[in-house]
């Protein structure tokens, strides 16, 4: 997140659009779009400035519902068009949200290649464990052997964890909340927007219309707070490459605690690593003053502006 | 086959990653800095080393359209290459070869193809020739051909010892060596050779130390034992300021002319070269000494690629992807998501031979009708064709005026053929127009309707990141705000609104940026085409006329929205009508005839991967005219 948008102080309430919401009563998703609204409000984020992409899901039609910049982008696709914007307008807050399987199987190459990057922006993933639009078959986060409600056999596909998948890409802010705790939600998407880099955040989200496994009743006191154990996530400049080693190794299995115990909160808060823009921008330095988005393209007269005789000297015969 | 009057043409060919590509330049550029055009073909598999790679450099006096098949040097220091291309050697032509290829039997060649070395075998056998280069050398030798075995490796050895080197270290000039005894036959100026030579291997000295002195011997070795061939360069000398560039770095100038600020591709041939010689320019100044440069991204994928640039013209810069075939088979969801949400994208495809992975590095027009209609359900595109290397330039600039006014993909089509073509153009002159920005960045007085109804089509088109600029875009059939509808009522409008764009594009666009009539304009015999063969086709109107045959050009554009009365008016005037292209289809044709209701009297298509020249060419609009053609004929050649 960039700290100079022009702050707005807006309430909640005013980061609600008034298209009506079509999801199921009592579905995860209303609490990580109320945690989104209070966090973005609590950020002070300019609505013209913020810009939501969606994935395709029930998740990935967040942002019809809030009062921001709102994006509906294709199955999978959702971090290739929020990095592009990202990209070429770099004061602009990207958020990207979609399903466990937008993320994990149709779109698992952008999950990926997107820690690589380690552009600024957040993506949240809404992991039900199951495609909710699609009406209920297992997600690449149902574990192997389970069996929803709308399935006709037990998945014999393995599993993926997306917060240990995240590690080992390259993300470098990791967190992962619960959809029905909003205050803690809301503190976590906030803490993930003013990290300099790729955040992820996997949000635990019951589907009590297809995921009849992990429930509220199933989640209920098996979560507990990495932060309030005294885990330490925050890796900076000067972390020696020792206590490096022992922050991955500790948050992958953390990570993978997922039957009687399931960690909540942060588990990777890496600042030691430049983002991708500053790479960027040590790499071509006119990309700091000249982002694409900027990048004048004519003059007064409609004229292009761009001087490529030194180009074609170049490639002058002589 | 003779010598063209007017021009020569030259070959060489050699094993792949053994600079073949990078020695034809070399020579290329000597020649342009002569003052001699010159236009070069290449010719190369899809492998890093060892399979057989060729240049062609046609050089004359005045603008060459388009490259030979036939040629009238050879150059060669493997026997592979003798094999390939000893029979397209003119008569009066000449071949260099290593003395060491003097007599190599066809099947130790492991890379040759046996279709060819069975066709090679069968021709010398029918002349009782051994299966050998030797038969080879002997049979063109009786069509005229001088052949000459030079002692490469002797003189390599000369040179090694006089730079103090061991042979293996000089063994790697072998290519200059071959270059520099062909240049000296031809008797091209030694300082020239040395000038290119030295502009090519700029920053390495040691390369150029040893390179000169290759040089010299070669020139000293032609002097005291070789004979003045029968064939030389074109005398006159083109003046004027030209560039030598390819069509990749033709693209390239005209997307940083027109401003562009994105480009994300994944690496494909042969689409990958544009991007990379972006990569490397992307810091440039504007007029006012400003410092500037388009973000050029290699990423994940292609979906990454074109959902990337869609993202990042969302927040007005002007974007594009470069890709070929299979790319742009994955990019095909992506162009829906453009066309529904009215992106300015610039989508540049190269054909290559197809389908799946097909010939990656071969020549292909066979992706007409797909990039026409590649995506599911109907939305707007522009699609746009270059024919030559110099209007690429302008051509890229403009597809982003197209797509920011129409607010729609744009698919810029070249072919392989063309990408490779290396040329001397006169020096580009920047568009002298108005740089079309649409609606960009307009907002509604009261509160923005990113997809608001309006009589064109066209609406007020707010940016992430535009202050008080707010609004949703969404893939989803969606109302005037961006957000989802399925009301039958909306939907028609919002279908006509999105169909209304492209009429409006029909109506605006110039007839002279849809199509060109080119040739003698008043002639009935007409060729229709499309794409790379544009210079084969001008080739052969100008070989026909010398037999006193008129013929028109009408080389199509903008293929889509098509041209439809004015490509009526034309067919309806033209006997015989013909249509020529690179694909086994006639794809161009098939349009002609959805667009039409008729197609054309001949087709002449060649599939083989190799283009169209336009010395093929002549004989086939011969018989047309003669009226003793069949309706469609296949240009082939077993050498290519
Ligand atoms: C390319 C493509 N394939 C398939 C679909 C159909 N589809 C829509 S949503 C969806 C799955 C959604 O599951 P998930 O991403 O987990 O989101 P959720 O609904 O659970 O939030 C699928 C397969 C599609 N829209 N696009
Ligand atoms: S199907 Fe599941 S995920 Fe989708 S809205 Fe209903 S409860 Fe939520
Ligand atoms: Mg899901």
């Amino acid at each position: 997140m960039k700290h100079d948008t022009i702050k707005a102080s807006l309430s909640f309430k005013n980061y609600r659009s008034d298209y009506a919401n079509d999801w199921c009563a009592g579905c995860g998703d209303h609490g990580i779009l109320r945690a989104l609204q209070k966090a973005l409000a609590d950020l002070g984020l300019a609505r013209d400035q913020t810009a939501v992409f969606g994935g395709i899901g029930c998740s990935g039609k967040t942002p019809y519902y809030l009062n921001t910049c709102g994006i509906h982008t294709l199955h999978g696709r959702v971090l290739s068009f929020a990095a592009g914007a990202k990209l070429a307008n770099p004061a602009l807050n990207v958020i990207a949200v979609g399903g466990d399987g937008d993320g994990l199987s149709i779109g698992g190459g952008h999950f990926v290649n997107s820690g690589r990057r380690n552009l600024d922006m957040l993506y949240i993933m809404f992991n039900n464990g199951v495609y909710g639009l699609t009406k209920g078959q297992p997600a690449p986060t149902l574990r192997i052997g389970e069996r929803t409600k709308s399935m006709a056999h037990s998945n014999i596909q393995g599993y993926v964890n997306p917060v240990a998948l995240a590690l080992v890409s390259g993300y470098t802010w990791i967190g992962r909340g619960y959809a029905y705790d909003v205050p803690a939600l809301s503190v976590l998407i906030s803490a993930a927007m003013r990290h300099p880099g790729m955040a992820f955040l996997d949000v635990l989200q019951p589907c009590p219309k297809y995921n009849d496994l992990h429930t509220k009743d199933w989640y209920a006191g098996k979560l507990y707070s990495l932060q309030e154990d005294g885990y330490q996530a925050l890796i900076s400049a000067d972390t020696d490459v020792a206590m490096i080693q022992q922050v991955y190794n500790q948050a992958m299995a953390r990570a993978q605690e997922c039957e009687e115990r399931i960690a909540v909160g942060v588990f990777l808060h890496d600042v030691s690593r430049p983002d991708f823009q500053t790479q960027l921008q040590a790499m071509q330095s006119a990309y700091g003053d000249s982002t694409p988005c900027r990048q004048p393209v004519t003059d007064a007269n409609g004229r292009s502006m761009v001087d490529i005789s030194p180009l074609l000297e170049e490639l002058k015969v002589r | 086959m003779n010598q063209d009057p007017d021009n020569l043409a030259w070959r060489i060919g050699g094993p792949q990653g053994g600079g073949i590509n990078r020695i034809a330049r070399l020579f290329a550029r000597a020649c342009a800095s002569l003052g001699a055009e010159v236009i070069c073909r290449r010719e190369y598999h899809s492998n890093i080393m060892g399979r057989h790679s060729y240049n062609d450099v046609l050089m004359a006096s005045s603008p060459l359209s388009c490259h030979r098949e036939s040629t009238d040097v050879l150059v060669s220091f493997d026997a592979e290459t003798l094999c390939r291309h000893a029979q397209s050697v003119t008569a009066s032509g000449m071949i260099l070869y290593s003395d060491h290829d003097a007599d190599i039997q066809l099947d130790q060649l492991p890379y040759l193809d046996e279709r060819l070395r069975d066709h090679i075998s069968a021709r010398l056998s029918s002349k009782r020739l051994p299966p050998s280069t030797q038969g080879l050398l002997q049979m063109v030798g009786q069509r005229g051909v001088t052949a000459i075995g030079v002692p490469y490796q002797r003189l390599l050895s000369e040179i090694g010892e006089e730079l103090g080197l061991p042979k293996k270290r000089v063994s790697a000039t072998l290519n200059m060596l071959a270059v520099a005894i062909s240049a000296a036959l031809l008797k091209m100026s030694e300082p020239q050779l040395l000038n290119a030579m030295e502009t090519t291997f700029v920053d390495k000295a040691e390369i150029i130390r040893m390179n000169r002195q290759v040089v010299v011997n070669a020139y000293q070795y032609v002097l005291e034992h070789l004979e003045q061939p029968s064939v030389s360069m074109p005398s006159n000398r083109s003046s004027g300021r030209r560039l030598l560039l390819n069509a990749t770095q033709s693209v390239a100038l005209g997307k940083l002319a027109a401003g562009m600020g994105f480009q994300s591709y994944y690496p494909i041939s042969p689409a990958t070269d544009e991007s990379t010689y972006l990569e490397a320019h992307a810091e440039i100044r504007l007029t006012n000494g400003d410092a500037v440069g388009p973000l050029v991204l290699q990423v994940e994928d292609e979906l990454a690629a074109i959902n990337m640039a869609s993202g990042a013209a969302l927040t007005g810069a002007r974007c594009a992807t470069a890709t070929s075939g299979p790319g742009f088979s994955l990019m095909a969801e992506g162009l829906g998501w453009a066309g529904m949400n009215e992106v300015p994208l610039v989508v540049t495809l190269y054909q290559r031979g197809g389908p799946s992975t097909g010939m990656p590095t071969r020549t292909d027009q066979a992706d007409l009708l797909f990039a026409l209609h590649a995506g599911h359900g109907e939305f707007p595109r522009i699609v746009l064709a270059s024919g030559d290397v110099a209007s690429c330039f302008n051509d890229a600039a403009q597809a982003f005026d197209y797509a920011e006014r129409y607010q729609m993909p744009v698919i810029h089509m070249l072919d392989k053929a063309l990408t490779s073509t290396l040329q001397t153009v006169p020096v580009f002159q920047m568009p002298n127009r108005r740089i079309e920005r649409g609606e960009l960045g307009a907002a509604h007085a009261q509160g923005i309707e990113r997809f608001a109804l309006t009589p064109s089509g066209l609406s007020p088109r707010p940016l992430l990141g535009q202050v008080a600029g707010q609004h949703w875009s969404t893939g989803v059939e969606h109302s005037e705000q961006g957000q989802v509808t399925e009301d039958p009522v909306l939907r028609e409008r919002m279908m006509e609104k999105r169909a209304q764009k492209l009429a409006l594009a029909a109506a605006e666009i110039p007839l002279s940026e849809q199509f060109e009539v080119l040739g003698d304009e008043r002639a009935a015999f007409t060729v229709f085409t499309w794409g790379s063969n544009k210079g084969a086709v001008l080739d052969a109107i100008r070989r026909l006329s010398t037999a006193g045959i008129r013929a028109r050009l009408v080389q199509l554009r903008l293929l889509w929205p098509f041209p439809t009365e004015a490509v009526r008016q034309l067919l309806e005037t033209a006997a015989p009508s013909v249509i020529i292209e690179c694909s086994y289809s006639a794809q161009l044709d098939l349009l002609f005839q959805q667009q039409i209701g008729a197609g054309c009297d001949h087709q002449v298509v060649k599939y083989s991967g190799r283009p169209i020249s336009g010395e093929a060419l002549v004989a086939a609009l011969q018989s047309i005219q003669a009226g003793e053609a069949e309706s469609r004929i296949v240009l082939r050649n077993p050498y290519e």
